[in-house]
């Protein structure tokens, strides 16, 4: 795959902007925008690790927030038992080069095992099943009263990163843009393999990727776990953005919202989803600061993006 | 002993609900292949509009026709607005789209009636309870809605295997193209299918409501477990719904009553409350997961 021009001078342009966030929010006087520009971030991880499923090798989990809360869970469950662990683990469960690793190896592990259940169907089952493995996660941890059952479970201070300061936004948001950079530049590598390409095959004729030698059933897995795992690093960055893990991570609605950021932005178009979730947050700021019932705007909007913008946010943006 | 006939009875009850969601989603997507995520907002709205009529006028009755009729009528005006445009696009959109309606009818609702649950028990004519073997007291109302899901159940047997319109029904189901050619006017066809499902989603919910609180979000809870039902019954089979309902509502009711109590004996009594409710939440989707290895194309496939 080549951008073309027009779409590199985007890309260029949007990741100049939201380097140079820090300073706009300051020039503005609204330092809120770097926690938002964060969120942005974090969310379009999520949201392109769910576009290698939905739009590159055609299978759309309805699940994937489960992904990005037992990410979130693991930091956070691991910080809160971190002082009764004994030394040295009660200092490794708080780093971040320890937790963050294993916040994508928790969520991969299970998409392994619960992917190889979903992948025995197809179409619409898949897409009720994965929904019904999130809803199950979350019942899970509503029900886990030592970790906050419904409240949610508190993170007492963000993962430790060397030279970083815990209470430091800015370098925070750095953190969560570096790690969309190399998310997004792993997805365009995968993209551009010879996995990605078997990936391509599958979504656009099974039964022919069959026909020539190809089980389409180890690719799929392999998809699904790896989507998972990046999901996971979202979540660990999500539960470290705000210091605050809760069940609604897990919640239905927000796997719709990332199906919804995917195709908003363009679906398969892997820069697409980046868009898109920077999209909804913002929308999402907008709309709640204007007012409580956001949602009665945002369900119309949706209704009408799915009938009329086939070719979401980056197909606008970066022609064709 | 009791304690497990009184159960089998709420399982059987809660089953007899199930039916009534997953048969209308069912016939949907047998039909129409539309995958509708705002059944359950029908359903929410068929309780709101139930549980406001009986508060209002005070007759049970008038308030089980206004839970109907709203549903009917909104769920035809949004397929004829809406979904009648989603019919011929991949499931994705349809997910989606519905995903808005929902978002939008929750929120629109929340705006009318407020986030305060509204309660309306059940009718003076079927409260109280009746001793269905000697010792053993049951709910009459329980038993109304058990008695008119069967019915109903019955009904939609007669109606399909039996009359024109439900030949037409599973002919669409097995060769829509075919059922066009033949010069029956689909659209009204599927109108019609649409405004049944409607129908018995607002059916459930106004059955319900006097039952739970009538809430936002109520719609959600039912349709992710009715999702259960349709992929363990086989999707686009009403027979597949129907045992379906009846499997979930056992598993889901059985294991939260009996669960917690289990638990006890060997936790805590406070944890394994919340440990047990969490597990019974769980149960209905390990059902599903223990099914799906199976029969990986559920109980009674529609198409085999």
């Amino acid at each position: 795959m080549r951008e073309s021009s027009r779409q590199i001078f985007v890309l260029v342009a949007s990741f100049a902007l939201l380097a140079a966030l820090p300073w706009i929010a300051g020039a503005v006087g609204r330092p809120d925008l770097v926690t938002l520009g964060s969120q942005a971030c974090v969310m379009a991880i999520a949201a392109a690790s769910l576009d290698l499923l939905m739009g590159r090798t055609g299978l759309p989990s309805f699940g994937h927030a489960a992904w990005l809360g037992l990410g979130a869970y693991t930091v956070g469950i691991l910080a809160f038992h971190a002082r009764d662990l004994g030394p040295p683990w009660d200092q490794w469960a708080v780093q971040a080069w320890a937790v963050w690793p294993l916040a994508v190896l928790v969520p991969a592990a299970l998409a392994a095992v619960i992917g190889a259940l979903c992948l025995r169907t197809s179409g619409i089952s898949f897409i009720m099943i994965t929904l019904a493995f999130a809803q199950m996660f979350f019942f899970l941890f509503v029900a886990l009263k030592t970790y906050g059952g419904d409240d949610g479970l508190t993170l007492r201070r963000r993962s430790t990163i060397p030279g970083i300061a815990p209470r430091d936004d800015v370098a925070f948001f750095y953190v969560c843009l570096a790690a969309l950079v190399l998310v997004l530049l792993l997805l365009r590598r995968v993209a551009a393999s010879r996995f990605g390409t078997v990936l391509d095959g599958i979504r656009q004729n099974e039964r022919r990727m069959m026909a020539i030698g190809l089980s389409p059933f180890p690719y799929k897995l392999a998809a699904f776990v790896l989507s998972a795992g990046i999901a996971g690093l979202a979540g660990a960055l999500h539960v470290n953005l705000f210091r605050f893990a809760s069940p609604d991570l897990l919640h239905w609605t927000m796997s719709g919202e990332l199906m919804v950021m995917v195709v908003l932005g363009g679906l398969g178009s892997l820069w697409g989803a980046m868009f898109g979730a920077a999209a909804m947050v913002v929308l999402h700021a907008v709309l709640a600061q204007w007012t409580e019932h956001w949602q009665i705007v945002l369900g119309p909007i949706l209704v009408a993006v799915v009938l009329l913008a086939r070719r979401g946010l980056w197909g606008a943006l970066g022609g064709k | 002993m009791t304690l497990l006939l009184e159960q089998l009875l709420n399982g059987l009850q809660f089953g007899v609900m199930l039916f009534l969601m997953a048969a209308g989603l069912t016939l949907v997507f047998g039909i129409m292949g539309l995958i509708n995520l705002a059944h359950g907002s029908l359903y929410m709205i068929g309780a709101y509009a139930a549980a406001w009529a009986t508060l209002q006028t005070g007759s049970f009755l008038l308030g089980l026709l206004a839970g109907l009729s709203a549903a009917a009528v909104l769920g035809m005006a949004l397929e004829a607005a809406i979904l009648r445009r989603l019919y011929a696009r991949d499931h994705l959109d349809q997910v989606l789209a519905t995903f808005g309606v929902i978002l939008f009818c929750n929120e629109a609702v929340a705006m009318i009636f407020g986030r305060q649950p509204l309660m309306a028990g059940p009718p003076p004519w079927l409260s109280g309870a009746v001793e269905i073997v000697p010792g053993v007291p049951y709910p009459v109302y329980r038993l109304a809605i058990i008695a008119t899901g069967l019915l109903v159940a019955a009904g939609l047997y007669v109606l399909i295997s039996r009359t024109r319109i439900g030949m037409l029904v599973r002919a669409g189901a097995t060769h829509r193209e075919l059922v066009g050619a033949l010069g029956v006017r689909i659209g009204l066809l599927y109108t019609a299918v649409f405004g049944l499902g409607a129908l018995l989603a607002g059916l459930a919910g106004a059955l319900t409501g006097p039952l739970l609180a009538v809430q936002v979000g109520m719609g959600e809870r039912i349709l992710i477990t009715t999702f259960v039902v349709i992929v363990i019954g086989g999707l686009g089979s009403i027979r597949g719904a129907l045992a379906g309902a009846m499997l979930v509502g056992m598993v889901d009711t059985l294991t939260r009553g009996f669960l917690p109590a289990t638990l006890r004996a060997v936790l805590p009594a406070s944890e394994a409350d919340a440990l047990g409710a969490g597990l019974s939440s769980m149960a209905v989707f390990i059902l599903m997961a223990i099914v799906l290895l199976w029969r990986p194309r559920g109980l009674f496939p529609a198409h085999a």
